[in-house]
């Protein structure tokens, strides 16, 4: 990554974290940096501009990890894999990182820590995937039937992802808002009752979160490869 | 031309199961254990039939678990998968497992439940077309994926604990469908209720083999 998006993302990023934290609420908003009352959240709104952007960035390194895990099995060059198992490892982080971000906002929103809403069972179940591939990874000591395997379950697994949309809501009603049976939010969480000002922070985290998720990226798996390296050199010897 | 050879290798689990009857023998005592399990642990008390659908299905996944990871793993063990690698088409292969599996967990599940619906008086079933259809669609849902699993498992170090690792997150889907379609069917649910649910399990199956059928070459060939 080149070093002015570097500094780019971590000015971005630091002037999100404080106008997400700092910005005040008020009931009736005057200037363009106060973000509006929202009954019912009220100053814990400010946790959707991270809470959501993390769970974002989950997906997207789980994605990665499967197209990579795709790309692996087409061309068999182990570079790939490396690719593929950084960006499970940072999703791992990150699927953490969304899961204790959403469960302290369940505590405080809902009144307890986990409610088994069907959000919060799919960031289980990812966990659950995550931890089965790495579990996985390391039953196979050999380098290339390690990568194969693990893509294919990494396949496996990215397909019956879309039944938990299907299935989920039918076995428990929702919390988050956009659930079945949420009455005023019909589409995704955007739905909410964002003010102008609000959304576009919350919009500059996501891009920011995202960016940073790549070079997070980016230099986990110049890491792998330096260590494959050194590997196979202490190997050789 | 691939279904005749799918068919032999059907025929040869069969043929190779039926020498030893080690994993049918060592199913039904399994089966066996757990539902005596269930019934100690419930007692005199009345559990609800949610309840009780649930740990029919716990049953019935964990006899899946211990039972469907030997189609591949004894071909490791006995060296046998080189010359099948040699001698058979892959998708071949993998239909005859599929088949075999397939055959292997009904029985099993049909098994868990006439027992369950003999020995387990608070559970019971209103719509029996439903129940029989779960447990028939459930099975092909288990074996569907587990076919797949098995084959990634036979490769790698740890073979036992892995199974039901890689397979909870990928079967629970499935399970939960399993679950809320068996408690429709006993609360005397009609069958166009439990419609929903049988497209879920239906579709499930469909796409885990058809992935299946996609990634097997990779793994078999390895």
């Amino acid at each position: 990554m080149k070093l002015w998006l570097k500094i780019a993302v971590s000015v971005w990023l630091t002037a999100v974290i404080i106008a997400g934290i700092a910005f005040p609420m008020m009931r009736v908003p005057e200037t363009w940096y106060h973000f509006p009352f929202i009954p019912g959240l009220e100053e814990k709104a400010r946790n959707i501009i991270f809470h959501v952007p993390i769970s974002w960035a989950t997906v997207v390194a789980f994605v990665m990890s499967m197209i990579y895990g795709i790309i692996y099995l087409k061309k068999k060059d182990i570079d790939y894999d490396l690719r593929s198992v950084s960006s499970a490892s940072l999703g791992l982080l990150l699927c953490v990182l969304a899961t204790v971000t959403g469960a302290i906002w369940a505590k405080f929103n809902w009144g307890s820590f986990w409610n088994w809403d069907p959000r919060q069972t799919s960031i289980f179940i990812l966990l659950l995937i995550y931890g089965a591939y790495f579990v996985l990874r390391s039953a196979i000591d050999e380098e290339e039937r390690r990568a194969t395997l693990s893509s294919v379950y990494s396949i496996i697994a990215g397909v019956t992802v879309p039944f938990f949309i299907f299935v989920m809501p039918r076995i428990m009603s929702g919390l988050h808002p956009g659930s079945l049976g949420d009455e005023q939010g019909k589409g995704p969480v955007l739905e909410f009752k964002m003010a102008t000002n609000m959304l576009m922070v919350f919009f500059a985290s996501l891009i920011g979160f995202t960016v940073l998720y790549f070079w997070m990226y980016t230099l986990k798996v110049r890491q792998m490869r330096i260590e494959r390296h050194v590997q196979q050199i202490t190997d050789s010897q | 031309m691939i279904a005749l050879t799918s068919y032999h290798i059907f025929v040869k689990e069969f043929v190779s199961e039926f020498r030893t009857r080690y994993a049918l023998n060592a199913l039904l005592m399994f089966v066996v254990t757990t539902l005596s399990i269930i019934l100690f642990s419930i007692g005199q008390e009345s559990p609800s039939s949610d309840v009780l659908s649930g740990t029919l299905w716990i049953v019935i996944f964990f006899s899946a678990m211990s039972g469907l990871s030997r189609t591949f793993v004894a071909e490791e063990e006995r060296g046998t998968s080189l010359t099948l690698r040699l001698l058979v088409n892959a998708n071949a292969v993998y239909i005859g497992k599929l088949l075999y599996n397939f055959a292997l967990i009904l029985v099993l599940s049909l098994i868990i439940a006439v027992a369950y619906l003999l020995f387990i008086n608070e559970f019971g079933v209103k719509t029996y077309e439903i129940f029989w259809l779960t447990i028939l669609l459930g099975s092909a849902g288990l074996a569907s994926a587990s076919t797949i699993l098995a084959a990634i498992i036979a490769k790698a170090n740890t073979k036992g604990t892995l199974f039901p690792v890689l397979a909870f997150p990928i079967l629970l889907p499935l399970l939960l469908t399993c679950i809320n379609a068996t408690k429709l069917a006993t609360e005397g649910a009609f069958l166009a209720e439990a419609m929903q649910e049988f497209q879920i399990l239906i579709s499930f199956t469909v796409v885990m083999i058809a992935t299946s059928f996609l990634v097997f070459d990779f793994v078999w060939k390895d």
